[in-house]
């Protein structure tokens, strides 16, 4: 089944096309990135399927309920992260969390806000005002707001934006457990290497068009080559691979190669003219070279 | 009617109550200190209503007043410090119809324009003994005008884009259509042309037959004064009806 189907969606403010004919399909229990620059379109869409932005045209489903026309079932079946730190500032965590769920119709809820409460870190913040905590704190009651009502889907915009390494590392420990249970998780971060770890497939979203969308390991294989790091003394190149100079950090060299069978050569020619290598790294293209080269076509 | 509707309402309730020294105590000192100021200068100089002194003609006027300055307080202060601050998105990201929303917003607003209307009753008991020789009227009064100032809290509250804007359509709107409706005053000692200007104030009307309810006497017909309040309450629910189904300033 397909947790999210978007078709020929279209969104327009003022001057600015933010989404134009975004298709996408993301399937049930896929752990899923939505990447682009700043503007791409990515919260835009986010908002259109949560129903905080109306569509121009086009049609959204979660779990197959249209977020327009059967907007109950598909709010119920979506659980939203925002980016911004938001928080009502009458209430305490607890008491946040216990309005958010009886907005979803659940008013006996409080075995899962328990264990939410307790999977988030919060149990020692539950009775503070939302005032009082920190930009972390107030990060994590905002995903637990999210999985207040338990969402098949749950669709997190830029959650680890200025969080720190422990919260990030038990956000997502939590969020691949969800994702075992069946649960779609749908992230966007401007932390490339989060979504090539824990994606499985992978957008980019470039001026309100998807650009790119295939699986995590297609998307690193889409670009050729590596990266050859090289320490050298004396640290000079010989001409017959100058070429291949890509920069200089003050202590290594960098050589782009076409394929790894060009280390062998580059080796000799090195031996040749009397250079001896003090250090090497050899490195495959990362996320952040496939998003580069996309976003420069 | 889904149980999201009574959580909004709830919350809307404990909202308003965690803060009840700023929303109900402070009207209530405020409609005191008119009575005291008012009811001094001129107890002895106007009577209203005939058999009806000066400072019991008062109470119901203020009272009113207080109510309708409130429920829309209410709803609209409530709006726009969630869009203000963004947390306007835990209302509008649940299951919540916008038949829910409106009744949520409004009956909390009648709410609280109730309490601070039964603050100042209390507060002002043993100032004068007042009759109330109608009840239902006045309830009647107290909850559609309430509904009224509800609903204009929450068009003016969606409307305003930040506080400025509210604190306008509080200044120019609410407050002169409050002051000039007959608070301080029975509209025939005015002259011709401002009677008639009265007339087209549905505030007045809803002031008119709140105190109708407690006197017995009016000064206009208290079926034409509920056939008006009713027309309005049934406009504007209208208006905040469509402007909520279009996410109008909401949902973009």
């Amino acid at each position: 089944m397909k947790a999210i189907e978007v078709r020929k969606l279209r969104k327009r403010f003022r001057d600015v096309q933010a989404l134009d004919g975004v298709d996408l399909d993301i399937a049930e229990g896929e752990f899923f990135a939505l990447l682009g620059p700043n503007g791409a379109g990515k919260t835009t869409l986010i908002n259109t399927l949560a129903g905080l932005c109306l569509p121009d045209s086009g049609s959204l489903r979660v779990m197959g309920f249209d977020v327009v026309t059967d907007y109950r079932r598909s709010r119920r079946a979506l659980g939203v992260v925002p980016q911004e730190l938001v928080f009502d500032p009458f209430f305490n965590v607890r008491e946040a969390l216990r309005i958010q769920s009886g907005y979803f119709g659940l008013r006996r809820n409080d075995a899962w806000i328990d264990e939410i409460i307790a999977r988030l870190g919060l149990k020692e913040k539950s009775g503070t005002n939302m005032r009082a905590l920190s930009g972390g704190m107030k990060r994590r009651v905002l995903v637990a707001l999210a999985l207040v009502h338990k969402p098949p889907v749950i669709v997190l915009d830029e959650p680890t934006a200025g969080v720190d390494v422990e919260l990030r590392q038990g956000l997502w420990e939590f969020m691949r457990e969800l994702n075992r249970d069946r649960h779609t998780i749908v992230l966007t971060t401007h932390y490339l290497e989060e979504a090539e770890t824990l994606c499985t497939r992978i957008a980019m979203m470039k001026q309100g068009r998807i650009v790119a969308l295939d699986t995590t390991g297609n998307l690193l294989r889409s670009v050729p080559g590596r990266t050859l790091r090289l320490r050298l003394a004396p640290d000079r190149l010989p001409t017959a691979i100058a070429a291949l100079h890509a920069g200089h950090d003050g202590l290594m060299r960098t050589l782009e190669l076409r394929d790894l069978g060009q280390v062998g050569s580059i080796l000799e020619s090195l031996r040749a003219e009397g250079i001896s290598v003090q250090d090497m790294e050899i490195a495959a293209p990362d996320l952040e070279d496939v998003f580069v080269r996309i976003m420069s076509r | 009617m889904q149980s999201g509707f009574i959580t909004l309402l709830y919350k809307e309730l404990l909202r308003f109550w965690k803060v009840s020294i700023q929303t109900i105590l402070a009207p209530v000192v405020t409609a005191l200190l008119y009575l005291l100021i008012f009811s001094h200068v001129l107890e002895d100089h106007v009577e209203a209503f005939p058999g009806v002194s000066y400072t019991a003609f008062l109470i119901p006027g203020l009272a009113m007043m207080s109510m309708l300055q409130n429920a829309f307080a209410n709803s609209s202060s409530s709006l726009i410090q969630s869009k203000i601050t963004g947390n306007i998105i835990f209302v509008l990201l649940p299951p919540i119809s916008p038949g829910e929303f409106f009744l949520a917003y409004v009956i909390a607003a009648i709410v609280r324009g109730l309490a601070v209307g039964v603050g100042v009753f209390v507060a002002t008991l043993w100032f004068v003994e007042l009759r109330l020789d109608h009840p239902l009227w006045t309830l009647a009064f107290a909850v559609a005008g309430s509904a009224i100032l509800g609903c204009l809290g929450v068009i003016a509250g969606i409307w305003a884009e930040k506080f400025d804007q509210l604190a306008s359509f509080q200044s120019f709107l609410i407050m002169p259509l409050t002051f000039l409706s007959g608070v301080f005053y029975s509209i025939h000692s005015l002259p011709a042309f401002w009677q008639t200007v009265s007339h087209v104030n549905p505030f007045f009307y809803m002031i008119d037959g709140f105190r109708y309810g407690f006197f017995g006497v009016s000064d206009a017909p208290p079926h034409l004064s509920l056939a008006v309040v009713l027309a309005s309450l049934a406009a504007l629910s209208f208006l905040t009806l469509r402007m909520l189904a279009r996410g109008y300033k909401l949902r973009y």
